[in-house]
């Protein structure tokens, strides 16, 4: 699905990844974990394109097309949805109308039909009860006066509507409640499949008890240090991430 | 985003030429000359004695600097205040009119048959001095409302046309106005009756094509006791080099219980990306809510001129009178407009409402400059103005000028204003989404424009967000 060969990217003159190497196969979901300003959220950001990190090194192969040489909006349509940390604002523009130009968009690049009014607000009502989204939000202006728990719920929600083949979760759990947690984790759970792969990216372990990882990663000051299976998780829970340190210095 | 300087270039659509024939007096501009544009128009003695007068005052007047413009001013001697296409004036029927203005209608859309009867507009369209063509006539005199160019109505209805011109804005009001009442060639007139409904949206479409022309067009507009109308205005002209002067007179009147919707769509030539050329727009407009309960409501879209100076206003004299204001500015490039409103309370428990939404890309500069005016008499007064300022670049500049003036303390007067800056986040997040960087514009500028483009009728709401996106392609730096 997506293979990242020893990537380096930095943000002015601070280089955040510094030879990361990383190979998610379809189906497959893994998690990354590790201490604040690891480079988690880079990794994220420079997946999905964002113009403030220059990639310095590395490749990035994504269904066998190079990734790294793509706009944003093409590696979106391609397949590559991000959740965001921090889902922004758009005052004035409801929820449906965005949604539908860009589901028109993804489907227009798949080569796919325009959807129907009808079909579309099928979809909507599907999707959005997976994630137990009240019905008013989706034609509310895109994350206006939405609660926290809620803008992730819309994250998953148009996750569902976007059919990605690849999802990146960038700390989808930071700030939920317990309940909400939940509901998030059922959407992605209920999306699964042996064609889709996950990117999961967590502080806690928490998360991982809702969505069982295939593979867990740590990442420490720019690199995969450690590689292991969901236990390596409850072992960082458990212990935190001074023994990696350690091992890495 | 190297992909901006390139789609920021976008030609404006409307800046064709019409090859007509056509017949345009001597540039100048003296008592002989407008004794000429009088006899054209076979005018009555009141109407020229109307004019000579307003020339005098005129003379004596200084053109206006307050504004947070600069151009440089236009040589009034160097303009031709009448070109007229030479073929038939006014046509009986739509099938006689030239060809090729038929064409130009169409490229600008406006049809005068069966699309806009679906759409149940009827159209009034002014080619620089004269209106060649007013559709839907007949079936609006069936209500006894008169819709037809000002020029004609002078003709036909000239009680009317004296009792009211220059009433709202009287010739001394300005330097503009008084010029525009010295030679105003033609324009759009309606009235309408007590108690009656206009059933169908009326829409003046105004159009410069002439070289070296002005275009000085008055509008007047009556809505009787309990009468009902909703009036649209558009505006486009050729890509000239030079810049072309626009000075219009708009004038509303509405009586008891009445309420007039004035909506305008303008899009005169901007000038191209490097600030050559386009159309000076100073453009007087207000309305007089003469009687009790009535109420003038103004809708303006603005994203054409080089420069525009244009206060759309509501004098609220009957008591429990209503004005609003709502206005969508937009400059890119040089372009430079300075726009806002006046609301003077005059009577008793009136209340006015401003939300004005400017948009400034490239390295233009958008004003917002407003009045409300509480007078002695307006017991219960109430205003509320909203002003937002979108920023699309580092070089472009959003300005605001509120003026607040209350004179009787039970007036309430609430004023909010913002200023942002356009989002990467949010251009961001559209893009991860699978839309493009237009889209992206296009979709976060209409959101933050809605609350005024939803006060436009349905029409003319779907045309003025294509002019948003096209206006601003490209234009996030």
């Amino acid at each position: 699905m997506i293979e990242i060969k020893d990537l380096k990217a930095s943000i002015g003159e601070k280089e955040i990844l510094k030879g990361l190497n990383l190979v998610v196969k379809p189906g497959e979901i893994h998690a990354i974990m590790g201490p604040n300003g690891s480079g988690k959220s880079t990794l994220a950001s420079v997946l999905a394109g964002r113009e403030e990190y220059e990639v310095t090194g590395g490749e990035v192969v994504f269904n066998g097309k190079n990734l790294l040489e793509m706009a944003p909006e093409e590696r979106a349509r391609e397949g590559l949805f991000l959740a965001f940390q921090y889902p922004v604002e758009i005052p004035g523009v409801s929820n449906m109308n965005f949604l539908k130009a860009a589901v028109g968009e993804v489907r227009k690049h798949r080569g796919q039909e325009a959807l129907s009014a009808k079909d579309f607000l099928a979809l909507v009502k599907e999707k959005s009860a997976m994630v137990e989204l009240d019905g008013q939000l989706a034609h509310r202006a895109v994350n206006e006066g939405f609660s926290g728990g809620e803008k992730k719920r819309n994250e998953v929600f148009q996750m569902a509507m976007l059919e990605p083949k690849l999802a990146i979760l960038d700390e989808t759990d930071s700030g939920l409640d317990i309940d909400a947690l939940r509901i998030v984790a059922q959407g992605v759970n209920a999306m699964r499949s042996p064609e889709r792969s996950f990117i999961v990216i967590t502080h806690y372990q928490r998360l991982l008890d809702y969505i069982v990882p295939d593979v867990v990663h740590v990442l420490y000051k720019g690199r995969i240090v450690k590689t292991g299976t969901k236990e390596l998780a409850l072992e960082l829970e458990e212990k935190g991430y001074d023994w990696i340190k350690e091992t890495v210095a | 985003m190297e992909i901006l300087d390139e789609i920021t270039g976008k030609d404006y659509e409307f800046g064709f030429t019409t090859n007509i024939e056509s017949e345009k007096i001597p540039a100048g501009l003296n008592e002989e000359i407008i004794r000429v544009i009088s006899a054209k128009k076979n005018e009555p003695s009141w109407l020229l004695d109307w004019r000579l007068e307003a020339f005098k005052i005129w003379q004596g007047m200084t053109e206006p600097e307050w504004a947070h413009v600069h151009y440089t001013k236009p040589d009034f001697q160097a303009i031709s205040y009448y070109s007229a296409p030479k073929s038939k004036p006014k046509y009986n029927s739509l099938d006689e009119i030239d060809p090729e203005m038929r064409k130009t209608m169409d490229r600008l859309g406006i049809s005068m048959d069966e699309q806009k009867r679906l759409n149940g507009i009827a159209v009034d369209f002014v080619m620089d001095s004269v209106s060649v063509a007013t559709s839907f006539k007949e079936k609006l005199g069936e209500l006894g409302i008169i819709f037809c160019s000002i020029s004609e109505a002078v003709q036909e209805h000239g009680e009317l046309v004296r009792k009211y011109l220059g009433t709202v804005v009287p010739r001394t009001d300005n330097f503009y106005a008084a010029l525009n009442s010295a030679v105003f060639t033609d324009g759009s007139f309606c009235y309408i009756p007590k108690g009656v409904r206009c059933p169908m949206e009326l829409s003046t479409y105004f159009r410069i094509n002439e070289a070296g022309t002005g275009q000085f067009e008055r509008t007047l507009l009556i809505a009787d006791e309990e009468s009902y109308v909703s009036y649209l205005e558009g505006c486009t002209a050729p890509q000239r080099d030079e810049n072309q002067l626009h000075a219009a007179v708009v004038e509303l009147v509405a009586m008891e219980k009445a309420e007039i919707k004035y909506s305008t769509v303008q899009n005169w030539y901007p000038g191209d990306k490097d600030g050559k050329g386009g159309v000076f727009n100073f453009v007087t407009k207000r309305g007089l809510c003469d009687g009790y309960k009535s109420k003038i409501s103004w809708t303006q879209v603005e994203t054409g001129s080089a420069v525009t100076w244009k206060y759309p206003s509501c004098i609220l004299k009957g008591d429990y009178s209503v004005g609003e204001f709502y206005s969508v500015a937009v400059t890119n490039h040089f372009q430079q407009a300075d726009t806002g409103t006046k609301m003077i309370h005059i009577g008793r428990n009136t209340h006015s409402t401003i939300i004005s939404k400017g948009i400034s890309a490239g390295h233009s500069n958008n004003s917002y400059r407003g009045l409300v005016q509480i007078n002695s008499s307006a017991k219960n007064a109430r205003n509320f103005s909203q002003c937002d300022s979108l920023l699309m670049t580092d070089t472009s500049g959003a300005h605001t000028f509120p003026y607040i003036e209350v004179n009787n303390s039970s007036a309430q007067v609430e004023h909010e204003a913002t200023t942002s800056k356009i989002g990467e986040d949010q251009i961001f997040y559209c893009l991860q989404r699978g839309l493009d960087e237009e889209q992206a514009i296009s979709m976060i500028v209409n959101g933050y424009a809605k609350e005024v483009l939803n006060k436009l009728p349905m029409e003319f709401a779907v045309e003025a967000q294509k002019l948003l996106a096209i206006s601003l392609e490209g234009s996030v730096g």
